[in-house]
């Protein structure tokens, strides 16, 4: 059974292979060939998830080790690769989910000339997802690491013909490569302390390092966490990396890669629970983007990245989950799933109504499409139910879950964590329930497009307006669209139900990050009301704003807060002015530095020494000629006289 | 008597050179194809040296010993280990693409056709050029190597000066006086390097009597040749301050963006992927061999310069608006990289360094003669004259983006490996140096994808427009070495077989050990 898991990666990689080298002659059947071994992965998933079943729940993990990759004394890197249930877990969300969006993108790029090449790159970007979480050591999963980022900066700049998308996928990059420093120094810190940095000789042997060294090691790794997932200071990637088409929108930048560092942290968590500095640390981080994210989510206008806000915000639950430990791992886990389904299904059916508006993306002309798209309406709508927490939907188990846990962290701490998490879950509902007021309800605000209206200056251009600007007719889409979609909604209603009751999740998962109830201050009872509340407020002053009263086309100045949101709160300013703007200064004045004094230095002592200068000037003037061939002379008058002492 | 084969491998494509030269003005195309014949032939007699290596035999195989001036106990000693092997393999395969992507760089321009045979000359040189440094790969006596470290310079020199890029902004009188200049700064720096070495060289002879690595690494070894610490630390001096110039190591770098931006690109690739790895190889053959005391004394500041050449050629890529330039500068800190792993003096360090010679020469080919061939089409070497230029090349744009994957470490391919062996076996030394080295992780990517932004995505340039795909020539010159960074990059284990042997020796020479994981120091 363990020799089918290399199949897993073999499949989208052999896909990505034939389709990015194959030429023009696959033009016609690249996509269809790209979503067949997707589904080929997927379903060499399902088997190896069966028999998994049918085991104890001890002894499930399969390994399988390929070939020795870096033979270097004293430093052992395989190819090598480990199934256990988490990482199961994973597979199956991003073969099942990565499936889907094949689908679904069949339709969705179908006028575009290079969609060979599309699903080439979403094949690429399912090999390295998949080799991210089946890797039995940290550096193979660095390779991961790095293949899910260049299939994100391939996909993000897809349409590179557009600067904003060539610059979006660069920076999404750049941030991710800080992220990655941190992933090379604690994979550094691993061999020196350990002499590995296989996942079992590491996570058994955290007894045996000081709490100093495992401090270090998961900072590092949390720094990592913080680029690929997107979480402050590193999130500010994001937000621009919807410029991609919207089906790896959904698939990337919603239900698998940006989660990969909670993976990280999951798997680590052996290093975080024996390092209880980095885990505060974790969790503030988780905390702090929660909010954030949650606010630039209310104060955008662009669907996509209102819902990329949303992303965050999301993920912020589940790194502050992770944070917690043992109490929140398996909900960390467990939110990352339901999450997949819902916020992909709400990216695609983002996708959709972009689909029936010539692309226009800015909500403030969309309104009362739910005539005009019934599928996706329902769809979006319940994906919607779902992240907001609606009692009985996916989201109203995990994200409940994770509340509790953060009260049961205990103390001040565990107050303060749980009210977060709970003013969290109020903003949720808001700026949900604003996108889903805007988009499908009230006057239908796109028919007046024709007539420009004076743009807010504030407001960003829309992100992926091709141009057209005759006035939209909405329509569904097509099946291939829809049903992926359907599918997706259908996990957003059942899935957190199926995973809780009887705790289902909690014994699949927990023999691998273990689990500990905690120490709660309030029953479980009482938090779920809370959330009730929190749920109903949120909706309640959405409603207020968005539905009682028309939505007005040209965004209203704002708030301060409100114009902050706008602009990522400020922080893609600060990048700006301090490191863009800082680093052009840097590089332009080391740029004179080398030219006048290194290279006049070197060179003026060279002078003083031999007079070199003078004659370099001399050179300059055309003698140059002259002086090689003195120099030729010189060589072979040398080699001549020590051929001759031989002879003699 | 054996076959000489390493004479055989340094002697073909000498004698290529001479043959490639005597051919008529007239047969200009056969002159090409008769060079690439003999580089071709060369690479099948270091495929055979590798096939005869035994990684676990001697330390130095294949060896030949003549004596050459007997007065002096100068010799014709050749031998290589896995570090030589690999460099004089990686020298063998490099050629033949190098000729191929010069195809058309030698043609005489119509106007002044009349001039001596530049493209017989062209190649001959070349050739001229790998024979010598392949020769250098494998000389274990120091003044053999120490003549073709000064040779070497001369075909370079005409390559440099004689050949320049054709794209250039200014006039023709501009750009042949900043070709000139820029072959003399090279010729200059490396003479001086190469003066300062000759008098440790000299030194050497009078304290050991000898030129012969073998029998100077003995006596050390044995205790009959004891230097006092001053004098091994003046001779480290002189050998090191050579190879530190030919490497290039800060400050000593400024002739190097001179040299490979006026240089056509396959030139340019010359230099930097096989020219200059004879100074690091050096540094590890030599300095680390002969002198095991003053390299151990040397290392902090040695450490400290590598950093910065790692921080500062990084970020003045970024500030470069000259394409090849750019290039250059990301080479300098490259260069930091591999000295770093010599001087870490770990074996994953060494092993690294070593690795990222052999990988550093096929991802900066692949690299620059790809940029060669855009720069060709343009006409241009700034970055920003170009723009889109993916939309109407998009082969030519997806080769260049591996080429520049590559040059920033991307897992996956070749340099990966060796940079991230160096960053550990850095970081197990002395774990400050290995955290400011991985700066350089964000920095290339910087300057890599702002490269790539600039020049190939965005709008189409009204003059890039009709900007032609590569074609089958520029083709079979970048398929291989893409496939070949791919393959090291998956599976290195051919390359580290060879070299691991070769690492345990200079460390055993330097009688240094690999610090203990704490969890087994405790234990």
């Amino acid at each position: 059974m363990e020799n089918l898991i290399a199949l897993l990666v073999a499949a989208p990689l052999l896909g990505a292979a034939v389709l990015l080298c194959g030429g023009r002659r696959l033009d016609r059947a690249g996509h269809w060939l790209g979503t067949l071994l997707a589904a080929a992965s997927f379903v060499v998933a399902v088997v190896l998830f069966t028999d998994m079943l049918g085991k104890g729940a001890e002894d499930r993990a399969l390994h399988q080790k390929l070939f020795s990759w870096i033979p270097v004394e004293g430093f052992q890197a395989d190819v090598a690769f480990q199934l256990d249930q988490l990482s199961m877990t994973f597979v199956l969300l991003i073969t099942g989910v990565g499936t889907l969006i094949h689908i679904y993108s069949i339709g969705y790029m179908e006028h575009d000339e290079r969609r060979r090449r599309f699903f080439g790159y979403l094949n690429l970007f399912l090999a390295a997802m998949l080799i991210l979480v089946i890797a039995d050591n940290y550096l193979l999963l660095y390779v991961g690491w790095e293949g899910v980022g260049l299939a994100s900066y391939l996909l993000i700049g897809f349409w590179q013909h557009k600067p904003s998308a060539a610059t979006a996928a660069k920076k999404a990059f750049l941030v991710n490569r800080v992220g990655d420093m941190g992933l090379s120094i604690a994979i550094m810190l691993m061999f020196t302390t350990f002499g590995t940095f296989a996942y079992g000789p590491v996570l058994e042997a955290t007894g045996e390092t000081s709490e100093g060294k495992l401090t270090a090691i998961g900072l590092m790794l949390l720094l990592a966490a913080c680029g690929k997932s997107a979480q402050v200071p590193l999130q500010s990637w994001l937000g621009d990396a919807m410029e991609g088409p919207t089906p790896v929108s959904a698939l990337i930048h919603a239900a698998t890669m940006v989660t990969a560092g909670v993976y990280l942290i999951v798997r680590s968590g052996a290093i975080f629970n024996a390092a209880p500095d980095a885990q505060m640390v974790v969790v503030v981080v988780g905390a702090v983007t929660l909010i954030f994210g949650a606010i630039v989510g209310c104060a955008k206008d662009d669907i996509k990245k209102a819902l990329a806000g949303s992303t965050m915000s999301q993920i912020g639950y589940m790194i502050l989950a992770a944070g917690l430990g043992p109490i929140g791992y398996v909900f960390a886990i467990m939110h990352l799933v339901t999450h997949g389904f819902f916020k992909a299904g709400l990216f695609l059916g983002a996708g959709s109504v972009m689909h029936g508006m010539n692309d226009e993306v800015d909500m403030r002309k969309y309104g009362g499409l739910r005539k005009y798209m019934p599928v996706t309406f329902v769809t979006f709508g319940l994906g919607y139910l779902a992240i907001i927490g609606f009692p009985g939907l996916s989201g109203f188990f995990s994200k409940d879950k994770i509340i509790e846990a953060a009260f049961a962290k205990g103390g001040t701490e565990g107050w303060i964590l749980g009210s977060v998490a709970l003013l969290g879950a109020a903003i949720t509902a808001f700026y949900m329930t604003r996108v889903m007021l805007m988009t499908f309800f009230g006057e239908e605000r796109w028919r007046r497009t024709a007539t420009p209206s004076p743009d807010a200056p504030d407001v960003e251009p829309a992100a992926e307006t091709r141009g057209e600007h005759a006035e939209p007719h909405p329509h569904e889409s097509p099946k291939s669209m829809t049903i992926p979609m359907i599918v997706l909604a259908f996990g957003s209603v059942f899935a957190g139900g199926f995973f809780s009751i009887g705790d289902r999740f909690l014994h699949w998962l927990e023999p691998v990050t273990g689990h500990d109830h905690g120490d709660a201050p309030i029953g479980a009872s009482t938090v779920t009301a809370a959330t009730m509340v929190a749920l109903v407020i949120g909706v309640a002053i959405a409603w207020a704003m968005y539905g009682r009263k028309p939505v007005p086309v040209a965004a209203p100045r704002g708030s301060l807060l409100t114009r902050a949101a706008r602009r990522d709160l400020l922080q893609d300013d600060f990048n700006h002015v301090v490191l863009v703007r800082g680093g052009e200064h840097l590089t332009r004045s080391l740029v004179y530095v080398d030219h006048t004094l290194v290279d006049g230095v070197v060179n003026g002592t060279a002078a003083s020494m031999g007079g070199l200068s003078g004659r370099l000037r001399k050179l300059q003037n055309g003698y140059a000629r002259s002086y090689a061939v003195s120099m030729f002379g010189g060589t072979a008058v040398l080699i001549a006289a020590t051929l001759l002492m031989r002879a003699v | 008597m054996s076959f000489p084969l390493l004479t055989a491998t340094a002697a073909l494509p000498a004698i290529g050179a001479v043959a490639t030269a005597a051919v008529p003005a007239a047969r200009r195309t056969a002159a090409k194809w008769l060079g690439l014949a003999f580089s071709l032939g060369t690479l099948v007699l270091a495929g055979i040296a590798l096939a005869r290596f035994e990684p676990g035999g001697d330390r130095f195989q294949l060896t030949e010993s003549h004596a050459w001036i007997k007065d002096f106990g100068v010799r014709y000693e050749l031998g290589v280990d896995g570090i030589g092997l690999a460099l004089m393999a990686l020298t063998a395969l490099l050629i033949p693409f190098v000729i191929l992507a010069g195809w058309h760089d030698a043609d005489p321009l119509e106007t002044n056709s009349s001039r001596w045979r530049p493209t017989q000359g062209f190649f001959a040189l070349i050739l001229m050029v790998e024979a010598m440094v392949i020769l250098s790969f494998e000389a274990t006596d120091v003044f053999l190597f120490y003549i073709l470290f000064e040779a070497m310079l001369i075909p370079m020199y005409f390559l440099i000066g004689g050949f320049g890029d054709r794209a250039h902004s200014g006039s023709d009188e501009n750009a042949a006086a900043q070709r000139s200049y820029a072959a003399v700064k090279f010729l200059l720096y490396n003479l001086v390097g190469g003066l300062i070495m000759l008098a440790a060289v000299i030194g050497l002879y009078v304290v050991a009597g000898s030129f012969s690595l073998s029998e100077i690494a003995e006596a050390r070894a044995n205790g009959s040749l004891s230097m006092a610490t001053g004098t091994e630390r003046w001779l480290f001096l002189g050998f090191f301050f050579a190879f530190a110039v030919k490497a290039p190591l800060w400050p000593l770098h400024t002739w190097l963006p001179n040299a490979m931006g006026e240089a056509t690109s396959p030139v340019a690739v010359l230099i930097t992927a096989v020219v200059d790895k004879v100074g690091t190889f050096a540094m590890l053959r030599f300095c680390l061999q002969l002198f095991p005391e003053a390299s151990k004394w040397a290392t902090p500041v040695i450490l400290v310069l590598a950093l910065i050449s790692i921080v500062y050629g990084a970020l003045l890529a970024v500030g470069q608006r000259d394409i090849k330039r750019l290039i250059a500068y990301a080479s300098i800190s490259h260069f930091g990289f591999i000295i770093l792993g010599i001087f870490a003096m770990t074996s994953q360090g060494q092993s690294g360094a070593t690795l990222y010679m052999v990988n550093h020469g096929i991802s900066t080919a692949a690299l620059m003669l790809v940029a060669g061939f855009l720069i060709t089409r343009r006409g241009s070497r700034l970055i920003s004259d170009y723009g889109g230029v993916q939309k109407v090349a998009p082969v030519l744009a997806g080769t260049f983006l591996i080429g520049g994957l590559a040059t920033l470490s991307l897992p996956g391919l070749a340099p990966f490996v060796s940079e991230f062996l160096v960053l550990v076996g850095a970081f197990a030394a002395y774990p400050a140096a290995g955290i400011v080295a991985t700066t350089g992780i964000v920095l290339a990517a910087i300057y890599v994808l702002v490269l790539y932004q600039r020049t190939m995505t965005g709008p189409v340039k009204a003059e890039v427009q009709g900007m032609a795909d590569l074609k089958a020539r520029e083709l079979v010159v970048v398929v291989p070495l893409i496939a070949l960074l791919l393959f090291l990059g998956v599976y290195p284990k051919p390359l580290t077989e060879i070299v691991n042997p070769a690492v345990q020796h200079t460390m055993s020479d330097v009688q240094k050990k690999d610090p203990q994981p704490e969890v087994e120091a405790a234990k």
